[in-house]
């Protein structure tokens, strides 16, 4: 399991940008810590598959970048396939509004959602591997995680290090 | 455009649309006989191996599609329309299988010999989603005329879940440039309710999880999903949410009531099928597409719009 404490920060952030009531002085610095807490969210999923976050990006993002190295060979991983291209699109759409304090602020409300959606999607992904794939089809992959692959000896317990 | 061909079609309901999705079943019916459409239901078909067929033998799910297709074969159809979005899927993935992995066309043959039906080749029927059927047999012109802007002024988000679009290699009719869906940013559903009147939201989650396939065994995260679609959906300014899928609609409105329920969060966004609001543009009353089957009720909504 990954350290859960990237997606605590992560969604108080996100808290703090959707109880602002005035626009922010710099809304596109702030859609960019988005992105940037989406790859975050990313890499903390490949890390917990034991991948090595890549570092290239897709059409200019590395956000991109990750979800598609996070889709290969987990097509149930594509179910956030637009969710991060939202992501980066409300983030362009915030930097257009230059001279709009009230759209841009609107659209980063908006992209603080759709950040909230990656983040639970992500999060409940790590607890259950499953989830993006139709309809109980998470049944065989509980099944697996119920049954260990090689039966172990018992053994006494061992306090894991603090 | 091929409208005339899609005048009269094989219908698939699915197991859901005779279950929790019985609104969608009623309204979808109900509207193709608004539009002088004509749905001819398959005679004797089966489940699409949707739920737990494919996590017992993928093969055997493929031949359980295929069977029905086979059926709207023999019925002298060359399209079937499947409203629910995991029927519509699974149709579309058995005859991607059946046309590229030869073990699964090998084994539907077999299983089709053994109960004694023609097996099914693929190519032989079209399936179709109920958004492609009303789309491309109706138009938006003809819509426009018919609802004559009864759906002004209601702001809709369109929801259209994660298996309609995905995976991209098995709908090889979208992202074909204009006049086609788009799997990135799905648009029939907005076209369609917007040739009614209504002002379809800029709406992010779109395509997003509502984490329905863990519904039951991890309530917890689907509520958490399903309420930020819905926040987004009140945050974009839409009173209501549109659905096109049985199981995104369930989905959608149990885990709001559970929202409410477990996490002391309200929403106040209503949740209707398309072919709800379709049907109500084109007249019909709420009754007669099912509302009062909804878990939301949206009786104070609708009459402030002057619907159904």
């Amino acid at each position: 399991m990954a350290d859960p404490v990237p997606f605590a920060a992560i969604e108080a952030r996100i808290d703090g940008i959707l109880m602002l009531t005035e626009p922010p002085c710099d809304p596109v610095a702030l859609a960019e810590r988005a992105l940037d807490d989406g790859e975050t969210l990313l890499e903390a999923w490949l890390t917990a598959k034991g991948q090595q976050p890549t570092s290239e990006t897709v059409e200019g993002f590395r956000l991109l970048a990750l979800h598609r190295q996070g889709a290969r060979g987990d097509p149930s991983f594509n179910a956030a396939r637009e969710t991060c291209r939202e992501l980066v699109y409300l983030r362009n759409v915030i930097a257009l509004y230059d001279d709009d304090a009230a759209e841009a602020f609107r659209h980063l409300r908006l992209q603080a959602m759709v950040l909230r959606h990656l983040s639970l999607f992500l999060g409940g992904k790590l607890v259950e591997s499953g989830l993006g794939d139709f309809c109980c089809a998470s049944r065989p992959l509980h099944d697996q995680a119920r049954q260990p692959r090689v039966q172990q000896p018992q053994a006494a317990p061992v306090r894991a290090a603090e | 455009m091929d409208g005339d061909d899609l005048k009269r079609v094989a219908y698939y309901p699915g197991c859901a649309l005779e279950g929790t999705g019985h609104a969608y079943n009623r309204s979808t019916k109900e509207v193709g006989k608004a539009l002088g459409l004509d749905l001819v239901e398959l005679e004797n078909w089966n489940c699409c191996g949707a739920m737990e067929v494919k996590n017992v033998d993928p093969q055997v799910q493929t031949y359980l599609s295929a069977r029905n297709l086979a059926i709207a074969e023999d019925m002298g159809f060359d399209k079937v329309m499947a409203p629910c979005n995991g029927c519509y899927h699974n149709l579309k993935k058995a005859e991607y299988d059946l046309a590229h992995n030869p073990h699964a066309a090998e084994v539907n043959d077999r299983i089709s010999k053994k109960a004694g039906h023609a097996t099914y080749q693929p190519g032989g029927v079209e399936t179709i989603h109920a958004l492609d059927w009303i789309k491309r047999a109706v138009g938006e012109d003809v819509l426009r005329e018919k609802a004559r802007g009864k759906l002004k002024g209601l702001k809709i988000a369109n929801y259209y879940g994660c298996m309609y679009t995905r995976p991209r290699h098995i709908f090889p009719e979208k992202d074909k440039g204009p006049g086609s869906e788009s799997t990135l940013k799905p648009h029939f559903m907005d076209d369609i309710l917007a040739a009614a009147g209504a002002e379809n939201v800029d709406f992010p989650l779109k395509t997003a999880c509502c984490g329905g396939a863990h519904s039951l065994s991890d309530s917890d995260i689907s509520t958490k999903l399903v309420l930020n679609i819905l926040q987004t959906a009140e945050a974009c300014g839409a009173e209501v949410i549109a659905t096109e899928c049985p199981t995104c609609h369930t989905g959608l409105e149990m885990h709001q009531v559970r929202a409410e329920k477990v996490l002391g969060r309200k929403t106040n966004v209503k949740i209707l099928y398309f072919t709800q609001l379709l049907g109500m543009a084109l007249g019909l009353s709420a009754s007669k597409v099912g509302v009062q089957e909804n878990l939301s009720d949206p009786s104070d909504l609708l009459r402030a719009k002057g619907l159904g």
